[in-house]
């Protein structure tokens, strides 16, 4: 058989000084982006600092894991945002007004979530046209629920959202459980193994009697879940609901999981890697840019700057690595 | 009867089916009334939606993962160029439009340089892109509506015996794609390279150059819908591109052309273009409120979809 | 505790893709405590077989029983409740995953707290028992992991045992990426595991291996049986004649034509990428160079290093003219699948096909079927798909594709592999008559026999040439004696 991929010889430890780069590139850019904020405006590095700047964080991170669940069996999710719009809008109006039916609706949203990924499967459907059509789905449920901005989302989710625990501000403890629990889930369970593994090698997996209906459905109704968490928390923090508020989650979604580490195909991902990327985002997407006294109609292509830049470095390890 | 079953085997046909029968629907609606002057905005603004779709077509077809998500921003920044380049004045036209050609051009360059020089992927690159591209447009366009030259305005709105010029062109553009793909050496080899990027390599095809080539193309396009949406629309703004990076996909997709790449179709691309036009013409006839016509439109694409079916896995 | 009489037992199983019929009634018994080494060419079913014994292919018909029951709803489940497992050549690991996450993988029951030190543990068991001394830790990365140790982690894989019995185990190929000293640690392995009552079947085309570690030989050939026997009733060359080897040509001495070849100018200087003692391979306009040794060992590497010399200078490799390559795995590197026969000849010559910027249709249809009369591709229309072809005309393709096009030097990558013995005689008429009429050929093979048809042949070891062998000195001896040879340093 002819050996397409032929063996590599790398020497080990070059190979694993790459690799390790490679893993701590997220945290990496973090914590640059968090030197640029402590150098351009020391007053940011504060209890309220990071409270203000990162609170918008939460939903970015918890959409982003949603997207990952979804990238690991080498899908895409494009709906993500309009999604998390959506869900929302039943937060700030469903939820405090009857919220026996709210609860009941964001129940169904992960059901559908669940059951495309049935579909997708079932029928071999590219995953990129069915969110892409299902954004519009939802994008026009939220029209419906909320034509204008308003609403207000339950007590208890702004008590939550709200809460300021001494010494370590509410968006950090949140980031943490989120990645800890996303990185127990995928990466530490039995069950996680199997999952990875079908964006792995997904003939591998169904040889092995695993049913790859069954991970699909499970992969897109873990993403219904992040979905639902993080419209929860964005309407917790924003306070009011909108039906566009969530938009630009998709892209930033995406992004987040790749600044992570995380690969289209292959089923490899990094729930923590996903988790700071999005920190990453979140910083670089607005506060930091404010202290760069970016002009605001430079922001949005900083943003995409930055994302490059990251990107770029990461080929650069790689290349490293490969060269040898 | 041969050539009506044939006729309807064509993976094409069906988006034009779809698009007759919502017309039909309409009419029935209406009563009759003003059927002429539906067909006549349809094929108006269902051209916009061809230009960039034969864009998209041939990056998509280069094969899975491939995408070209710059076109909002492609078309806003372009839009911008144009106008401001002709500067309301007839004479300038021409150079409005080349400067703008120029403008897509280069932003398909530098899509291609993010994919192949950084190994950035498709998605990935062409979306960092976009969001340069929407700052550059937002300074330089600094918010002010540039009006097109008259006689340009005018050029997009003239119709022959109640057909636009414009459709007649880009229907002539349309005929040439699809000579391009079937019968020129780039078309096969995007082809060939969507089917199977390996085998295209090993055949002899320049892999690379046919890329560059098909992003630079997506670029291309993109700028002269910019230009002539400015001049249809009597004026340039930064979001006169955002419905058309959905829209680009679905009328490609629901088309005929395979997401997996290697097989695409150019008719279709009007077909599914005058289907979604004339679709949003019948929900707003029917008097379907916004969010109801965004909720059809999604389910009806997941259902075309679904009826297609995927390709099989080749192994 | 093996059990007597059958495990497996299969009658009259067929099974057909497309046009191509991969199996034609295949009868086939496997007792237990016994190994059976298949042997075939390319192309004679063997890998169809397993895929339907494993419960990964369905025939279209025939029976399947096991352990005396007739088998209904067969699938990979059942197949595994059973106790028969599979390593194939395409590797079943994830990548993606660590060594013990793949164990997890194969054994549902390998969960709850500790799963993954108790997956570890037994892999590195079985690693240990079958290749001492592999270097290979739970912890890593299957995809980091050479291709040698990867198949080594999928064949111990699959000795290892949970909850699920393990009667049978098939092994497809198990020593194509492993050096001597692991295969003969594999061999000996498994000749002490079937003494201990496991079933084995054993495919490989190193007639040595089936010799020494199995008990009886089943001989396939175009899809059928065409001989069972105790191994000890078999020798080489009743293998290969009973596998319907090629016709061994009286070996010709060093005649006028090499001589008169050897003037020639050089076409094709290559020096295979850390190649330390200064040797290349050397082709002259019109001869036919063999790459030889075990698999995976750097040919296909020197292959695409002439063949992207044309495209753009490599250091170490010189070229006098257009390059065309014919691929090997037709799915990977060859095959559009979605296209006609005639496109998929065309695609390499459009150029040259070209009228007014235009490709022009009917000197089109004229290239497709002047190549499908002289390589004699069967099939009605050269318009039809190419998927409708045999496994083996759709290998002529590939070859009418290169030969169809204005290249002087042919590179051939293993292409003659599931290819069947009719198709193989007529492709190597073919090249040596257009050999003779002043093109070059650069072969790679796994197939020694085939080595015959060249006048030059190049060993490989280690990314590297190792021997140099003229026509003459060609013997599957030396070769897989050299193959086997460290490289000097």
């Amino acid at each position: 058989m002819t050996a397409l991929a032929e063996a590599g010889r790398f020497p080990a430890r070059s190979q694993n000084v790459a690799r390790a780069l490679r893993a701590v590139l997220p945290a990496l850019s973090l914590i640059l982006v968090l030197l640029g904020i402590a150098w351009l405006n020391p007053r940011a590095i504060s209890y309220l600092g990071f409270n203000l700047m990162l609170n918008l964080a939460i939903p970015i991170a918890l959409a982003t894991l949603a997207q990952m669940f979804v990238i690991t069996v080498n899908e895409l999710d494009l709906s993500i945002g309009p999604f998390v719009s959506f869900v929302g809008c039943v937060t700030a109006t469903m939820l405090r007004d009857s919220p026996l039916l709210g609860v009941g609706v964001l129940l169904v949203c992960i059901a559908i979530y669940a059951g495309l990924g049935a579909l997708i499967h079932l029928r071999r459907l590219p995953s990129i046209v069915v969110t892409l059509g299902m954004s519009f789905v939802w994008q026009g449920a939220a029209i419906l629920l909320l034509p204008k901005p308003g609403g207000r989302p339950p007590d208890w989710l702004l008590a939550l959202m709200g809460w300021k625990p001494p010494l370590v501000p509410f968006p950090i403890i949140a980031a943490i459980v989120i990645a800890a629990v996303a990185y127990f889930g995928l990466m530490r369970t039995s069950y996680g193994a199997v999952l990875r593994g079908a964006g792995g090698n997904e003939q591998a997996i169904g040889r092995a009697g695993w049913s790859l209906l069954k991970i699909k459905v499970v992969m897109f109704g873990l993403a219904g879940v992040f979905g639902v968490l993080s419209g929860l928390a964005l309407i917790g923090t924003t306070t009011s609901g909108d039906a566009n508020i969530g938009n630009g989650y998709t892209l930033l979604s995406i992004a987040g999981v790749i600044l992570g580490g995380g690969e289209f195909v292959g089923g490899r991902v990094s729930p923590i890697g996903a988790v700071i990327g999005a920190l990453t985002l979140a910083l670089a997407a607005s506060p930091l840019l404010t202290f760069m006294h970016i002009p605001p109609d430079w922001q949005v292509g900083a943003n995409g700057a930055i994302l490059i830049v990251v990107l770029a470095a990461r080929v650069l390890i790689s290349r490293r690595e490969a060269r040898r | 009867m041969k050539l009506a079953l044939r006729l309807l085997a064509t993976p094409w046909i069906w988006s034009f089916v779809g698009a007759l029968l919502v017309f039909l629907a309409t009419i029935i609606f209406t009563g009759g009334v003003g059927a002429g002057g539906i067909v006549t905005a349809a094929l108006s603004l269902a051209i916009f939606s061809v230009i960039v779709g034969v864009g998209q077509m041939f990056v998509i077809t280069l094969g899975p993962g491939n995408v070209d998500l710059s076109l909002p921003a492609n078309i806003g920044l372009a839009s911008a160029v144009a106008m401001k380049t002709m500067d309301g004045n007839d004479a300038l036209v021409a150079v409005g439009l080349a400067a703008a050609l120029g403008t897509g051009m280069a932003i398909g360059i530098a899509n291609y340089a993010l994919i192949r020089v950084l190994r950035i992927p498709p998605i990935i690159a062409t979306l960092s892109s976009s969001f340069i591209i929407l700052s550059i447009d937002i300074s330089y366009g600094r918010g002010l509506q540039i009006k097109p030259p008259p006689g340009f305005a005018n050029f997009t709105n003239v119709q022959i015996l109640g057909i636009p010029l414009l459709a007649l062109i880009v229907v002539l553009f349309t005929v040439l794609a699809g000579i391009a793909l079937q019968r020129m050496v780039y078309g096969r080899s995007v082809l060939a390279v969507g089917q199977n990027m390996r085998a295209a390599w090993l055949a002899g095809i320049r892999v690379e150059r046919v890329r560059f080539f098909t992003y630079v193309l997506s670029g291309a396009l993109g700028a002269i819908d910019g230009a002539l949406l400015a001049g249809y629309f009597r004026g340039a703004s930064v979001d006169i591109g955002n419905e058309y990076l959905l829209t680009s996909i679905a009328v490609v997709v629901i088309g005929g052309t395979s997401v997996a790449g290697g097989k695409a179709n150019v008719p279709g691309i009007w077909g599914a273009s005058l289907f979604l036009v004339l679709l949003l013409t019948m929900l707003n006839t029917f008097g379907v409120s916004p969010g109801l016509r965004l909720v059809l439109t999604g389910l009806i694409i997941v259902g075309v979809i679904t009826a297609a079916g995927g390709q099989k896995a080749l192994r | 505790m093996a059990e007597p009489g059958d495990i497996i037992k299969l009658g009259g199983v067929e099974k057909r893709f497309g046009a191509v019929r991969a199996l034609d009634g295949v009868d086939f018994v496997v007792h237990s405590g016994e190994c059976v080494g298949l042997v075939g060419h390319n192309g004679a079913g063997k890998s169809t077989l397993m895929h339907i014994l494993a419960g990964t292919g369905t025939p279209d018909a025939g029976a399947i029983e096991i352990l005396g029951t007739a088998q209904t709803d067969y699938s990979v489940i059942r197949a595994r409740q059973l106790g028969i497992r599979c390593v194939f050549q395409e590797l079943s690991l994830s990548p993606n995953l660590t060594v013990a996450e793949n164990t997890r993988v194969s054994h549902a029951s390998l969960r709850g707290i500790g799963w993954r030190r108790r997956a570890g543990a037994l892999i590195k068991t079985k690693l240990d028992e079958i290749f001492p001394r592999h270097g290979i830790e739970p912890g890593d990365i299957v995809g980091d992991l050479p291709i040698g140790r990867r198949q080594m982690v999928e064949v111990a894989r699959a000795f290892t045992v949970t909850d699920e019995p393990l009667r049978l185990v098939v092994l497809d190929e198990p020593t194509s990426s492993l050096d001597a000293r692991t295969a003969g640690q594999l061999l000996q392995f498994v000749r002490g595991a079937v003494a201990n009552g496991l079933s084995c079947i054993l495919i490989s085309h190193l007639l040595g291996e089936i010799l020494s570690a199995s008990n009886r030989i089943v001989v396939m050939r175009d899809g059928k049986v065409v001989a069972t026997d105790a191994t000890s009733a078999f020798d080489r060359d009743r293998l290969v004649a009973t596998m319907g080897g090629t016709v061994r040509k009286p070996r010709q001495a060093a005649g006028e034509g090499e001589r008169a070849r050897a003037e020639k100018p050089v076409c094709v200087r290559a020096r295979p990428q850390g190649q330390a003692d200064g040797r290349e391979l050397r082709a002259h306009e019109g001869e036919i160079i063999g790459l030889a040794g075990l698999a995976g060992h750097g040919q296909t590497r020197l292959l695409l290093d002439i063949f992207e010399s044309a495209e753009r200078r490599r250091p170490g490799v010189e070229v006098s003219g257009p390059v065309a390559l014919v691929a090997g795995d037709r799915q990977t590197d060859g095959i559009f699948p979605l296209w006609s026969i005639s496109d998929n000849i065309a695609i390499t010559s459009l150029r040259l096909l070209q009228r007014g910027g235009l490709i022009d249709a009917a000197k089109e249809s004229s290239l497709a079927a002047h190549w499908r009369q002289r390589m004699g591709i069967r099939t009605p229309d050269v318009r039809n798909n190419i998927l409708s072809l045999s496994g083996g005309n759709q290998q002529k393709v590939l070859f009418a594709r290169a030969l169809g096009s204005d290249a002087r030097i042919i590179l051939m990558d293993d292409p003659m592999r599931g290819v069947d013995v009719g198709t193989k005689l007529e492709v190597y008429d073919l090249v040596r008559q257009e050999a003779a009429a002043g093109r070059t050929f650069v072969w790679y093979t796994t197939e020694t026999e085939e080595l015959e048809n060249c006048d030059h042949v190049y060993v490989f070891r280690n990314g590297r040439i190792v021997a140099d062998l003229d026509r003459s000195e060609v013997t599957e001896e030396k070769v897989i004696q050299s193959s086997f040879a460290e490289a000097s340093a």
